[in-house]
């Protein structure tokens, strides 16, 4: 018999009637990266809860080091040298990187913390794994990179030997990815274990020796991944062929829909947008591209009405529409996806119909005289739910009971179904699993070959590549350069995201 | 309004009952019959036509400016600044009572009513649009405006509106009394007026408004999400203001139709009326919703008339009632610690459901 970290038999976890997971059963090696790949509603989170003491199994029993064990409660994963590192961080913003890794564990002497050792602990932890960690500033000042390195190192000061990882890379940027990606290979080299749950092929790829692919509950296949094309990784979690290519038609590009002459927007007194250009075509997309807070988000709350222009105009169709406010705007033809789902695009307490009419409440059919008409708003809800393929019980389902694709898919319907002029998309299939994408970049695709202008904005560089018909990067509020997709790769973006060498310059 | 209404009884009814439980538990240890009392209380507050009459017009004002502050809650604001919007309503009605005292009586009920509501809308308004446009904390700006209001009033009254050496307005008109001697006489002389049923209206009113308008939509939007409200284009500033300017007219309608119906005058007074932070109980018992506050305007109206015949009937003091109630709100206040124990017990039975767990 192998000898494993981590051996999770016939595990079986049933809510009610419905079983989240049937009949699971994976092996962790010492030293190894496995990924845990599935999309939303797969099965990967109950899973995993089961390992770090949050859920117990119906059925089944899980070992560590060959032991059977029992895990109530967290604190009893985190005594077996189990650490999770969730999605959303469990830290506390007003407290330094210091307090927030020792709380709960703090060393003490005397009566009195010992901050000295605790900071000469982490910092020996921190050069042994190469985490870039900050001790003494504050989490709120922190990139979100870094909070992750604060979380892993809260596992690792912990004891932890066995690392779990809920969807790491969803909030990152490329760089920090690839940083991301040497910390995990660090552990690895250290003889920890490293389980991570994703739908990232390109990472599964990159990094994990094996990966167990779950569908439904169940395990489809365990695979070594150096053997397996991501093709084939797509068609085990999605259970059917993926379809990676989009389909371009030719399009008409001469007419202009957005034309943004020489913005200015200040935040705070301080320029986020300096002097900037930029057109968009019928029937094209052009993909912004740029690393996270070079005036990405300034300049779509600019064009939507969110957020002040100082200097400069937004054209759509020849109409000037700077600082007309968002309600204007987007009635004369802006539809935007904004970045930001759960805080922005919708308001979770509200119901699926109500968030579909979120943007068109005060007008026919949905309103009257100051009245809202609930039968006209949940049949649109109805009709939406029905053609955006939106998965949920009925229209008057909670917006926050929906899995983050499905939310999405909300909002697209939304912005879609006003049939815009221009529909701004602004990183729109950040965290939502394979099936979701796919559907999302089709509906975007076919606002550009029905003739409509499209503004992508990215962190996710292949979803750039594969949708623009022309790329800007945009750095430090300014656009600094302009690459045809077709003849351009990650890397050369990569280089011109981080402001170095513009090639192929234009205006 | 998307709350599931038979779950949501749960935590208010579990209050309620401990909270007469930690009454009964301080009567005992101080030799009280517990029994004996709350069998009084019953009595005094619904044992017979005048006590009805009674406890039914303490609850006017006790629903008014409960739906004042619910209103400013669904906006997402803490709107302390009850008591104060209470008394310039009551403060309004009296003076345009006593100034248009020749007008018809329709006439003149009317306007005072509507004199002293807008004063109250008015009055925290001003808390509204600070909110609004400086981002300053409607809680502080209301506490403030309430002492701000009341030595404001006592001035007014006692310099303009009441006579030399006398602390107090004079009595308004009597054909202005919302207590009617029919209602007197149906009633067995309690005061007991026809602001009840203005109160029953207003509460129909703004549950209608929260269900069915376009503008109560947008309260609600702006206070589950600012952020959201904002990208949907909603005037997120005109709605704040809004949602404060009706908050407050509720609260004065409630002074308003106290001035008229049970005081018939204003008088110098050194605090803030207490039936401003009751209505904040009121609504916080029954979770914000305007049918709720109904019923949970009958409690509190319950426990106070009838905690007045506590004290009649035995030796035991009238507070024990006071007690009970802030016991209610306390544990109203802990419902979160409820609810994590729920929540626990439902873990415990392997139910719960963690994110991307169980979705279908």
């Amino acid at each position: 018999m192998e000898d494993y970290v981590v051996e999770m038999r016939h595990i079986t976890k049933q809510f009610g009637s419905y079983k989240a997971n049937n009949d699971i059963s994976l092996q962790l090696r010492k030293g190894e990266i496995l990924a845990l790949l599935g999309e939303n509603g797969a099965g990967k989170s109950t899973l995993m809860g089961m390992l770090s003491g949050l859920l117990e199994p119906t059925e089944g029993e899980i070992l560590i080091n060959n032991k059977v064990v029992r895990m109530d409660n967290p604190r009893d994963a985190k005594r077996l040298g189990i650490g999770m590192v969730h999605q959303h961080f469990m830290l506390i913003p007003a407290f330094s990187v210091l307090e927030n890794i020792i709380l709960g564990d703090e060393p003490t002497k005397a009566t009195r913390i010992d901050y000295k050792k605790a900071a000469s602990d982490i910092e020996e932890l921190a050069e042994k794994y190469h985490l870039d960690i900050d001790v003494h500033a504050k989490v709120r000042d922190i990139t979100v990179g870094m909070q992750q390195r604060v979380e892993i190192m809260k596992a690792l000061y912990r004891k932890a030997n066995i690392f779990i990882f809920d969807e790491p890379t969803a909030a990152l940027t490329p760089q920090e990815i690839d940083q991301f990606i040497k910390i995990l290979r660090a552990l690895a080299a250290e003889g920890n274990s490293v389980i991570f749950i994703t739908h990232k092929l390109k990472e599964i790829k990159e990094v994990a020796d094996r990966c167990v692919v779950i569908r439904m509950g169940k395990v489809i296949e365990t695979v070594q991944v150096a053997e397996t094309k991501e093709e084939t990784l797509a068609e085990m979690m999605v259970g059917r062929k993926v379809n990676f290519a989009v389909e371009k038609e030719e399009t008409d590009k001469t007419k202009t829909v957005l034309a943004v002459n020489d913005l200015n927007v200040e935040v705070h007194g301080l320029p986020k947008v300096k002097d900037l250009n930029l057109t968009v075509h019928s029937g094209e997309i052009v993909g912004v591209a740029g690393v996270d807070g070079n005036g990405q988000s300034e300049l779509i709350e600019a064009i939507t009405g969110l957020r002040k222009i100082k200097k400069g105009t937004v054209e759509l169709k020849g109409k000037f529409l700077q600082n007309l406010g968002a309600r204007k705007i987007s009635e004369a033809g802006i539809g935007c996806i904004p970045e930001d789902r759960q805080n922005v695009g919708l308001i979770l307490p509200f119901t699926i119909a109500e968030n579909l009419v979120l943007k068109s409440y005060h007008k026919k059919p949905a309103s009257q005289h100051g009245l809202l008409n609930y039968k006209k708003i949940n049949e649109i809800g109805r009709q939406l739910i029905k053609s955006f393929d939106i998965r949920s019980q009925s229209e008057k389902e909670l917006a926050g009971d929906l899995s983050g694709g499905n939310q999405q898919k909300v909002i697209v319907a939304r912005e879609i179904s006003a049939n815009p002029d221009l529909l701004i998309a602004a990183n729109p299939t950040r965290g939502v699993d394979i099936g979701a994408i796919e559907y999302i970049h089709e509906k975007i695709i076919e606002q550009r070959n029905t003739g409509h202008a499209v503004l992508l904005i990215s962190f996710e560089l292949d979803e750039i590549l594969k949708l623009s018909d022309r790329i800007v990067v945009m750095h430090e509020g300014q656009i600094v350069g302009e690459i045809d997709p077709r003849h351009t790769s990650s890397e050369e973006l990569g280089l011109m995201m981080a402001g170095k060498t513009p090639i192929g310059q234009e205006g | 309004m998307h709350t599931k209404s038979l779950k949501g009884l749960t935590i208010p009814l579990i209050s309620v009952l401990a909270g007469f439980i930690v009454g009964a538990i301080l009567m005992l240890i101080f030799g009280y019959d517990p029994i004996q009392n709350y069998q009084n209380l019953l009595k005094g507050s619904l044992g017979g036509i005048y006590s009805i009459g009674e406890t039914l017009r303490n609850m006017i004002s006790l629903i008014l400016t409960a739906l004042g502050f619910a209103v400013a809650s669904k906006a997402g604001f803490f709107n302390i600044g009850g008591p104060g919007q209470y008394l310039i309503g009551w403060f309004g009605a009296i003076v345009f009572t006593l100034k248009f005292s020749h007008l018809p009586a329709v006439i003149l009920i009317i306007g005072a009513l509507l004199c002293g509501a807008l004063a109250g809308g008015l009055w925290s308004m001003i808390a509204g649009v600070l909110r609004a446009y400086f981002g300053t904390s409607e809680v502080i700006t209301t506490i403030m405006l309430n002492y701000i209001i009341l030595y404001l009033v006592n001035f007014a009254v006692k310099s303009w509106l009441a006579s030399k050496g006398s602390d107090s307005s004079p009595n308004i008109t009597t054909k202005a009394n919302l207590n009617t001697p029919f209602l007197q006489h149906i009633t067995d002389n309690s005061t007991f007026n026809w602001g009840f049923f203005i109160a029953l209206a207003v509460v129909g009113l703004v549950w209608f408004y929260f269900k069915k308008t376009k503008s109560g939509f947008e309260i609600q939007a702006v206070g589950l999400n600012e952020s959201a409200s904002q990208y949907a284009g909603v005037n997120v500033k005109r709605t704040i203001i809004i949602a404060m300017l009706i908050s407050g007219l509720l609260a004065g309608l409630g002074g308003a139709i106290d001035g008229l119906g049970n005081f018939e005058n204003i008088s110098v007074s050194n605090n803030l009326p207490n039936v401003g932070y009751n209505g904040m109980a009121v609504a916080l018992l029954a979770a914000g919703n305007p049918i709720g506050i109904i019923f949970s305007a009958l409690l509190f109206s319950a426990l106070q008339i009838g905690g007045l015949s506590i004290s009649v009937y035995s030796n035991t003091p009238s507070e024990i009632v006071d007690i009970v109630i802030a016991s209610i709100i306390f544990f109203v206040g802990i419902k979160y610690a409820f609810e994590l124990m729920t929540k626990k017990g439902w873990l415990k039975r392997k139910n719960k459901v963690v994110k991307g767990g169980a979705e279908k």
